[in-house]
């Protein structure tokens, strides 16, 4: 029972961090992305392959590995910054796709379909993180610092000309702002902290393969942030915590396995829609 | 003194010719106004200085530097700022907040310095803030500083906008039609407004349609029909000149 909820906590922890790092440039920047499973599949494969091929200390993969998925965050963002709205979606979505068609195809580097097995634990020094309560608390570290982080820039200058950009990007370029550099490296940290998630994930299934960074997925982290609120701080969280949870306690309903998987799944698409049906700006959201 | 001079400036979108040959010239801390009927031009001519449009042909010089073809936001930088003829202010930012945004902040914008350098940055803020409180006691609307700019009267918006192109402490202010939709009251702010600003050093090139505004505050005047200028000059000989009369009254 006490695995079965630090599992849950591990869970509701990754998902935390790719929730608040979507809202900072969907829910605060206004800057449409359904590609954050991309970034979130990137970060775990780059991290993977860090620490199996190159065996570097697992902050120096962290730092890697998050860089190579906040670079991604340029690729995408550069070319669209004259993007609204739907075609940005659709922009977004093409490159949720093309990530997954290379992971799953860059047969020499990622394995394709058959995955990457034998990701190796993390330890710092001498203290492997090889408990599932130690990697909980990793996991919550990780999460406080994506928050605390987030949090800070939403509150200082920089933040207030990302939401200014939200409501009109023109009229923030007729006050001398760089529109263009504010979009880019909001895309690029919101990019760095899912690839963060990406690597949490990889050293704690110890096995990723390209199908859980589908296109689906990248909805799934939209989903929770819509649901919990966009643009505030405790939105995305919520919208984490609640849509991990709800799945993930039915299990307790009795229900043989195969069923509990679709009700899962149905029980998302509930959350959303009822949400969607009664209160437009989710659980937290303004107005 | 020339602040900012423009040469056989032109504009065509696809077949249509909307701004042909413009040449003009705006003195420093004077008032220019820029008036022509519907279509002619005005605010096309308003989007090639501000770099929002790429010219056909032609240049634009501000302090003797050429800006044309630089981003909206280095030429705001070198000192021209502007407001829209929709209002386009941020509605769901506070009015402090609408022009703390149009100010300076190197530090606040930096992620290092927000994360790793709190003081520097929090002076940086108290002090935006109070430059943002004197700006706004400029414009009067310091009592409504905390509201959210949407709840704002439709004329307080225009003073809002007004208020953050302030902000980005420019020397040239483009003002697009500043008074249109302006009850009596707020039209006499507004040009009490204006001529402050000239007071206080600022030169204003402004977009009008309500003449009675335009011949009483304007120190030189540019007529656009049609893409092209038909007449410049002092108000008085403006007033009375017969292709102004011909092109307002024959648009019609």
């Amino acid at each position: 029972m006490v695995n079965f909820l630090l599992h849950i906590i591990i869970m509701m922890g990754i998902y935390t961090i790719l929730s608040v790092s979507l809202n900072f440039m969907l829910g605060y920047g206004g800057i449409i992305s359904i590609c954050h499973g991309a970034f979130f599949g990137i970060g775990a494969y780059a991290g993977a392959l860090i620490s199996m091929k190159l065996g570097l200390p697992f902050i120096i993969e962290v730092v890697f590995a998050g860089g190579i998925a906040g670079l991604c965050g340029v690729m995408i963002a550069g070319p669209t910054l004259r993007l609204e709205e739907d075609y940005m979606s659709l922009a977004t979505y093409a490159f949720g796709v093309i990530v997954f068609t290379i992971l799953n195809n860059w047969h020499s580097l990622t394995r394709g379909p058959l995955g990457l097995p034998g990701i190796p634990k993390i330890h710092f020094f001498s203290f492997r993180v090889d408990q599932l309560w130690s990697y909980a608390g990793l996991v919550i570290i990780f999460v406080f610092l994506t928050i605390i982080f987030t949090t800070a820039w939403i509150r200082s200058p920089f933040g207030k000309v990302l939401m200014a950009i939200r409501e009109d990007q023109v009229a923030v370029s007729a006050i001398g702002k760089n529109v263009a550099f504010f979009k880019i490296i909001a895309t690029v940290v919101s990019a760095f902290f899912a690839g963060i998630a990406g690597i949490l994930l990889a050293h704690y299934l110890t096995f990723i393969d390209p199908s859980t960074f589908v296109i689906h997925e990248s909805f799934v982290i939209l989903g929770m942030v819509v649901f919990g609120g966009m643009g505030t701080i405790l939105g995305p969280i919520a919208g984490a915590v609640i849509m991990v949870f709800v799945p993930e306690a039915l299990r307790f309903v009795g229900l043989p396995g195969f069923y509990a998987a679709h009700l899962r799944q149905l029980m998302f698409s509930v959350l959303i829609i009822v949400m969607l049906l009664k209160r437009t700006q989710g659980l937290f959201g303004k107005e | 003194m020339i602040l900012l001079e423009a040469r056989r400036l032109s504009k065509h979108f696809g077949g249509i010719q909307a701004v042909r040959d413009f040449s003009f010239q705006i003195r420093k801390e004077v008032i220019t106004a820029l008036i022509g009927p519907n279509g002619a031009g005005k605010t096309t001519v308003f989007n090639l200085i501000t770099g929002h449009l790429l010219t056909s042909a032609g240049e634009v010089v501000f302090n003797r530097r050429r800006i044309d073809g630089l981003p909206p936001h280095l030429i705001v930088q070198s000192g021209i700022a502007r407001t829209f003829q929709l209002v386009r202010i941020f509605p769901k930012l506070t009015v402090l907040d609408n022009v703390v945004v149009g100010l300076r902040a190197p530090k606040g914008e930096n992620l290092w310095n927000a994360l790793f350098k709190p003081r520097g940055m929090k002076d940086e803020t108290a002090h935006n803030r109070e430059k943002a409180f004197h700006i706004l006691e400029q414009v009067g609307l310091v009592d409504y500083k905390d509201q959210y700019a949407q709840n704002l009267g439709f004329g307080q918006q225009k003073l809002v906008e007004i208020a953050r192109a302030l902000a980005t402490e420019p020397e040239l202010l483009l003002l697009d039609e500043p008074t249109a939709g302006l009850s009596q009251d707020m039209t006499l702010l507004m040009r009490n407004l204006i001529r402050d600003l000239k007071e206080g050093g600022k030169t204003v090139l402004f977009i009008e349609h309500d003449m009675r505004v335009v011949m009483d505050i304007s120190d030189w005047i540019y007529v656009l029909n049609y893409g092209e200028k038909i007449a410049e000059g002092k108000p008085e000989e403006i007033k009375r000149d017969p292709r102004v009369i011909q092109a307002y009254l024959g648009s019609e």
